[in-house]
């Protein structure tokens, strides 16, 4: 089932998948069905989606994003895409895309802290 | 009339050539007097720009290279004069002045020409290229000075920009950028770079916007606004804007921008208390603090 | 199309577009010339995202094509221009497509309108049956 070679982490109730520098079509396709799987079986609260190392977000990729989260929330899962960089930040912006309904943060470690309430442990 | 010019160009050659010393002498007591700020260039230096200049002249006639471009295609002369106007335009002497001297360079060696080259006709013949000579090298150092400002220039205006646009933390992971003077669209994306660049680097959670210092805004420059709000929320940071004037209110209302998506307050210690409060405050209230608008469904 | 005066092309690459494959070959060739021709890091972005849309309608849409990146060099304004073109089908109303969220196949309907917003210059000309081509142009050093 592993096509879209996007690792898919389980910490919990919390699913972590990490994004290389780039996503072909293809892959990102392959990968959104991957994970919804995974949301479902696994019963998943959340999902982190690190993208520190993606370069390029165009609107393909974009959709798949935001196709995501809908899917995610829509199995009662949040997505959080942590890390996007500067430049991609700035580009997709100024493609018209917002990635409406998609949760952000700096960094992996800040999407846990966001998912985690303070002294619990709904993380790992 | 062809052989007569490389005739005088022959002799030009020779005669410059033996008494470089006395034209070098006259062009630099013609200079100290002409400087308007004499110890700018001193007399040991001008007597080297001479003798460098006389020596490119004397090779670049001697040399096989159509009269016309003997200035501008023969590199010693081209080197030597633009080195020239650059050093001396550094040194604070005018364009007139730099141009000046080349030219007065011609008197020096006229005055040497009309006593060393009997022939009238080829005197004249020689006369007329001097000039023509010269008069070359003197548009050269203005196309040099002005160059050279306009790099100055340019160098000054990436600095004036950068320096305009200074992103500072004011916080454990807040980031402010307080904006003075007009923002046009170039300053207004520059902002957006810095600011998000330095948000990465940082990882800072807040960045604030301030805009008191800034008069007015056109719709582009409110619309970069509003883009490195949206660029910021994509990150994961938040962004305040703080000072807004009415007629930036007025002009971010007319753009049809939803405000109840974007953290303001009125004024930047406003606007870093709210940023500290929501630095420091984890996540139960998470969903109060402005960021939920990100959590519209589509 | 506003192409500056004075403009002189440098050395020229051309990357075939046959199918989803050649994408990432496309973006590899668009980025190899953005850091050669001195672009910044949100520059490159940009173009490279641009090249990425066109490069996706081409073989989506047009059934494949060429992607051609020819270094602009008058110094000291350096630049990129590529021109994507195909044979396919063309479109019926170039300025509709142009429109953000008009969409006829994969992504969101904003692709041709933001590669335009992503670079300086953005030429488009499209015939039915005449195929598709788009000339982009960035310069390196501006905004």
């Amino acid at each position: 089932m592993s096509s879209s070679e996007i690792p898919i982490l389980r910490l919990g109730k919390v699913l972590l998948a990490g994004l290389l520098k780039e996503l072909d079509d293809k892959t990102a396709v392959l990968f959104a069905d991957e994970l919804s799987h995974q949301v479902s079986a696994v019963g998943a609260e959340a999902v982190i989606l690190d993208i520190t190392k993606l370069e390029v977000i165009d609107s393909f990729a974009a959709r798949i994003l935001v196709e995501i989260a809908t899917m995610a929330r829509l199995l009662g899962a949040r997505v959080v895409v942590a890390g996007m960089r500067y430049p991609v930040a700035i580009t997709l912006v100024e493609l018209g895309l917002a990635l409406p309904g998609v949760e952000t943060a700096l960094s992996v470690e800040h999407a846990m802290k966001k998912l985690s309430p303070p002294g619990g442990s709904r993380v790992g | 009339m062809l052989g007569d010019m490389e005739r005088a160009r022959g002799e030009i050659a020779r005669v410059i050539g033996e008494h470089r010393d006395r034209i070098a002498a006259a062009w630099v007591v013609a200079q100290e007097s002409r400087l308007a700020s004499p110890g700018a260039v001193d007399a040991e230096e001008l007597r080297e720009e001479a003798e460098t200049l006389i020596a490119c002249l004397r090779e670049g006639l001697a040399a096989a290279v159509p009269l016309d471009h003997v200035v501008t295609g023969f590199p010693p002369i081209k080197n030597a004069v633009t080195d020239l106007s650059h050093r001396w335009a550094r040194l604070g002497v005018s364009a007139t002045a730099i141009a000046g001297a080349i030219f007065a360079l011609k008197d020096a060696c006229l005055e040497v020409l009309a006593e060393e080259i009997s022939d009238i006709e080829l005197r004249l013949e020689a006369t007329q290229l001097i000039h023509r000579l010269l008069d070359a090298a003197g548009l050269l150092t203005f196309q040099t000075y002005v160059d050279s400002r306009e790099e100055i220039i340019q160098r000054q205006n990436r600095q004036l920009l950068e320096i305009s646009t200074p992103v500072v933390r004011l916080w454990r992971k807040v980031l402010a950028v307080p904006l003075i003077g007009t923002l046009d669209s170039a300053r207004a994306q520059i902002v957006m770079e810095s600011l998000l660049q330095a948000i990465q680097e940082n990882e800072a959670a807040v960045a604030i916007i301030d805009i008191t210092g800034v008069p007015t805004v056109d719709t582009a420059v409110a619309q970069h606004l509003m883009q490195t709000v949206a660029a910021t929320r994509l990150m994961g940071a938040d962004c305040i804007l703080s000072g807004i004037r009415p007629q930036i209110a007025q002009m971010i209302a007319r753009l049809g921008i939803d405000l109840s998506e974007i953290i303001t307050r009125s004024s930047l210690a406003d606007a870093l208390t709210a940023a500290m409060r929501m630095v420091d405050d984890v996540s139960p209230g998470e969903d109060t603090r402005g960021e939920s608008t990100l959590l519209n469904v589509p | 199309m506003s192409d500056r005066e004075l403009v002189t092309t440098g050395h020229v690459c051309a990357v075939p577009i046959r199918a989803e494959d050649d994408l990432l070959a496309a973006r590899h060739a668009v980025r190899a010339a953005a850091l050669e021709a001195g672009f910044g890091l949100v520059a490159q972005t940009k173009l490279i995202t641009a090249a990425s849309e066109l490069v996706r309608n081409c073989y989506v849409h047009g059934g494949g094509g060429s992607l051609v990146i020819e270094h602009l060099v008058p110094p000291p304004r350096a630049g990129l221009r590529l021109t994507i073109s195909d044979e396919g089908p063309g479109m019926e109303d170039p300025a509709a497509a142009l429109i953000d969220g008009y969409s006829t196949g994969p992504g969101l309907g904003h692709g041709l309108g933001g590669a335009k917003r992503l670079v300086h210059e953005f030429h488009l000309e499209t015939e039915p049956g005449k195929g598709t081509t788009v000339v982009i142009t960035r310069w390196a050093g501006e905004r």
